[in-house]
């Protein structure tokens, strides 16, 4: 399979999450320009962590106006493989592909730390090398990734299994220490209806090696590399 | 154009008042006219100001500096360039400085902060070298003082909110609080890059006819005489009006610019390259020309502006943000705007390089500046300020205030700020991007990769003013062996340093005496331990009323690992291993954060560099020969907070059980005590024998002092059995509970 990491010129992490896919799973992988429309015939478009145009406005409002952007609308539509990670994530929203927004950190304040998060639905592309409730350490590091949605919204998505992953102590409970932006009902991740498109808080590109942080970002990226297989 | 450069419509009439207004002295007003031949139009007099600036010039310390040793086998690049480089191996070079942004944090702490990294990251990006890490040095006043949580929160947000857009990991730092720095805080902000080997690029101007090009921001009426007035002047009452002399920093750009220049450079028509940081246009134009032995033709119609209408004078003066200077090569300009294009950045040609060394600037058809380059660069004044020994150097009367029991001393000490857990600020950081962090903030060093290879860095910065208040040699180099240990205790070996120099008002000659002692004593360390100063920053006037800050010398330390296999963390890690304290000298209250929760300090002790530097050898070689499995430097509090420190390992719950009373040391002292160089080293049991062994052998002091318990308790001969959940919760508690608690 053929992977496509997006640069917009504020991203940060396009390069970790092509070294997580070149480096240490050698995967097929290349960066798309934001200026550009050609996906390069990738089967999953990653959309990174990073704050895309500077984000002074709204975390991802510029970006989905980005021609790159169109171009990964309508691939999703057809139902291509998208992953949005942390500003990734925030653009999905915005470009209305996924369900809900984030805003501001609970605490106000940047937060760069490690956490545990529960895999709610092993049955999608994004999931499926995971165990049922298999718990993942996965670091975050944002200043916007409180997720809020409407109530019919997040019944809907819960109801759907929607929710991929949530934010739980090291025993696997959702409690309210362990939820560090204050996320509504503990979301750490959510897909979209057909589950093609798939954005997340935590940075699983920077958990691909144990002497950097563990291992458990790992199962994101083989569970997609196993829907190709 | 006209033979001399013409005063302007409306522009201030040039006099001894108008230069005494500019910050010049009656002797720079009369050195200038000697080097024009003729009074300076107003736009020259701002020139020279800002140039001859404290902060510019290096006039007061230029000749101290001279004796830092800045020589050594991995030293690469000729002295002048912006920061220091070394020879890492694997064809990788490290690029890393050191710089202050004292003055305008404390003014208006998130911009003065976030510009203060924006500045220094430039200064690394410039050699062609990609930044991969940033720590920083803070200092802040009491938390009595209802300034300090503004201050902290604005610097620290400040920080984040400018490194977590650039994708440069801020991987380390530290932070103190004291009375001291009420009214003059301290922000010191250190990055390091890498750069291929043969790749580094200059900032000396070449090739008559090149043409230079303006690249980045465009330039806007902030930050006029935020090197001359602000940053080489003391605070007064008035220090608020200062507040739109500080720079507004925007991270996004900076982020394009640092890939643009880096792309731009591998075009191979860059020449040289500079940052306009402090005095702007002016103080890159001129020193890239001076390096050179060069002059420079500058048109400012072709720079761009964000508002109409700035003068000549504020153009030349502005220290807007994200802006670099390009010496091209000739007909290869267009190559070089195509790269900035891609990344929506300005780059104009503004001017040329000439033969005639001279600094000219046009504007509107009008010559505004014509003065010889070396007037700006080489030859601005050097002084031999005079020295006299501080008064406050007397040691002080030893006032005990209060003894507490050893394990209430100890719960109150892992409460204090200065020694509980600093995580409330590194959590704001992102400290992971780039995917090189091996050892993240909150160890005794930073630990960063070198993709590709087995290397590893190492990277510390240390600092200890109450030291060197009490003698500002032995306290510098206190400070330079800190932080050689603290890589050390990673297993990195030290090989280079960069210095930020802090200290109050150098026209007064206690103030000089300091900072010479203190310069002597980073190059005593620096020559013990073999590692070159390789760049630096002075900030001097960092006083407030005539109160000046304790001398502050901040040194970072950057340390190789050959291979990461050898890397050590401070914590404990199998119940059943022998606790070592490995020492050179006996500690001291002195200085001690003992001291200023309860008195009882004295007299420095003496350093042995010879110990020093056996010590720092042995961690090393103990690293790599796999002898240890942790080592931990004892620093702010002591023996007992250290011991409590090895125990806080997250992957899993252990506790110490050591016997570390002896005889001819007070109990206190021995507990609490400071100063003297100490590890605590956990090895395997069948291992401590021959550590000890091989300590001894090299003259230094090292006894097995317990041992490592699966039981999660801290236990101190008959003194203290506490909880370790309990330590760690007030350690972990003594910044946020502050923070908060003052609601």
């Amino acid at each position: 399979m053929k992977w496509g990491v997006v640069s917009f010129p504020g991203s940060l992490d396009d390069r970790d999450t092509l070294y997580a896919l070149r480096d240490v799973l050698e995967q097929d992988a290349e960066l798309l320009w934001h200026k550009e429309r050609d996906l390069k015939n990738a089967d999953c478009v990653v959309l990174p962590g990073g704050f895309s145009y500077g984000d002074y406005l709204r975390c991802g409002a510029m970006a989905r106006f980005s021609p790159i952007m169109e171009s990964v609308v309508s691939f999703a539509r057809r139902g291509g493989l998208v992953l949005g990670i942390c500003n990734g994530f925030q653009i999905l929203c915005e470009a209305r592909l996924l369900p809900g927004a984030l805003t501001r950190n609970r605490s106000l304040s940047f937060i760069c730390e490690r956490v545990t998060v529960r895999v709610e639905n092993t049955h999608t592309p994004f999931t499926r090398a995971a165990a049922p409730h298999e718990l993942l350490r996965l670091p975050i590091k944002h200043g916007e990734g409180l997720y809020v949605a409407s109530e019919d919204e997040l019944r809907r998505i819960e109801d759907r299994g929607q929710v991929l992953v949530r934010y739980v102590d090291s025993s696997g409970r959702a409690t309210e220490a362990a939820n560090p932006n204050g996320s509504m009902h503990s979301i750490a991740g959510v897909a979209n209806e057909s589950f093609n498109v798939f954005g997340l808080m935590p940075h699983p590109e920077h958990a691909v090696e144990p002497m950097l942080g563990g291992e458990g970002g790992l199962k994101i990226f083989r569970s997609i590399i196993q829907s190709f297989a | 154009m006209s033979h001399n450069p013409v005063a302007l419509p409306g522009e201030p009439e040039v006099n001894l008042a108008q230069a005494l207004a500019h910050g010049l002295s009656e002797d720079e007003f009369r050195l200038i006219r000697n080097h024009l031949g003729r009074t300076p139009t107003f736009t020259e007099l701002g020139v020279f100001s800002v140039m001859w600036s404290e902060h510019c010039s290096y006039k007061s310390s230029r000749r101290h500096l001279a004796r830092l040793p800045n020589k050594g086998r991995l030293v690469v690049g000729g002295p002048g360039e912006n920061a220091g480089a070394l020879d890492v191996g694997d064809g990788w070079l490290a690029v890393f400085k050191i710089e202050s942004h004292n003055h305008p944090s404390f003014v208006e702490p998130y911009q003065g902060a976030a510009t203060g990294v924006g500045g220094i990251l430039r200064d690394i990006f410039a050699m062609g070298a990609r930044p991969v890490a940033s720590l920083n040095s803070l200092k802040f006043g009491s938390f009595d003082n209802a300034r300090t949580r503004y201050l902290l929160s604005g610097v620290v947000g400040g920080i984040g909110g400018y490194g977590n857009c650039v994708g440069v990991p801020t991987v380390g730092g530290e932070v103190m609080f004291d009375a001291a720095y009420d009214d003059n805080i301290l922000v010191n902000a250190f990055c390091l890059g890498l750069a291929r080997k043969g790749e580094l690029q200059s900032a000396r101007a070449q090739g008559m006819g090149n043409p230079v090009l303006y690249v980045g921001s465009a330039t806007g009426r902030d930050g006029i005489h935020g090197a001359s007035l602000l940053a080489s002047a003391e605070f007064d009452a008035s220090s608020a009006h200062k507040r739109p002399t500080v720079q507004v920093g925007d991270p996004f750009t900076e982020k394009l610019l640092i890939e643009a220049c880096l792309e731009a450079i591998k075009t191979g028509a860059v020449v040289a390259l500079q940052d306009m940081g402090a005095a702007g246009l002016t103080s890159s134009s001129a020193e890239m020309a001076a390096r050179g032995k060069l002059g420079i033709e500058i048109n400012l119609d072709q720079v761009p502006l964000r508002e109409p209408n700035l003068t000549p004078y504020e153009m030349l003066l502005s220290e807007s943000q994200e802006r670099m200077l390009i010496v091209a090569q000739a007909g290869r300009e267009h190559e070089l705007q195509a790269v900035f294009e891609k990344w929506d950045l300005h780059a104009v040609v503004i001017g040329r390089i000439t033969g005639d060394c001279r600094w000219r600037v046009s504007w509107r058809g009008l010559l505004v500046a014509d003065i010889p380059v070396a007037a700006l660069a080489e030859q601005a004044p050097a002084y031999e300020r005079p020295m006299a020994r501080a008064a406050a150097c007397t040691p002080p009367v030893r006032v005990v205030r209060e003894r507490p029991a050893p394990a209430e001393a100890l719960r109150r000490l892992l409460d204090s700020p200065n020694v509980g857990s600093k995580r409330w600020v590194y959590r704001q950081y992102d400290s992971i991007v780039q995917s090189n962090t091996v050892m993240e903030p909150g160890g005794d060093a930073a630990v960063l990769r070198i993709k590709g290879t087995r290397r590893a860095l190492a990277l510390a910065v240390d600092s200890n003013p109450r030291a060197c208040a009490l003698d500002p040699y032995l306290g510098a180099m206190a400070v330079t062996l800190e932080a050689a240990r603290n890589v050390a205790c990673v297993g990195a070996r030290p090989i280079g340093i960069t210095d930020c120099l802090n200290y109050g008002n150098p026209e007064r000659p206690e103030i000089m005496w300091q900072f010479a002692r203190g310069v002597d004593g980073i190059r005593d360390a620096a020559l013990a331990l073999e590692t070159p100063v390789v760049s630096g920053n002075v900030s001097f006037y960092n006083e407030t009323q005539g109160r000046a800050i304790p001398p502050t010398p901040t040194l970072a330390m950057v340390g190789m690992l050959a291979d990461l296999d050898y890397c050590r963390s401070q914590f404990f890690r199998r119940p059943g291993d022998a606790i070592l304290l490995l020492r050179t000298s006996a500690p001291a209250l002195a200085a001690s954060e003992y001291d200023a929760l309860f008195g009882g300090g004295n007299r420095l002790g003496a350093i042995d560099l010879h110990k020093e530097r056996e010590l720092i050898d042995l961690l090393v070689t103990l690293a790599e020969k796999g002898l240890i499995n942790s080592a931990h430097d004892v620093s702010d509090g002591g023996l007992a907070v250290a011991l409590a420190e090895c125990c806080f390992n997250e992957a899993g719950k252990f506790g110490a059980s050591v016997e570390v009373g002896t005889p001819e040391l007070d109990t206190v002292v021995n507990l609490f005590g400071e100063g003297a160089s100490s590890v605590i080293l956990s090895t395997p049991s069948d291992a401590a024998a021959r550590v000890v062994q091989m300590a001894t052998g090299r003259g230094l002091g090292c006894r097995r002092i317990g041992t490592v318990t699966s039981d999660p308790v801290l236990r101190i001969d008959s003194d203290i059995a506490i909880e370790v959940a309990e330590l760690r919760t007030i350690y972990e508690q003594a910044l946020p509970g502050r923070i908060q608690g003052h609601g």
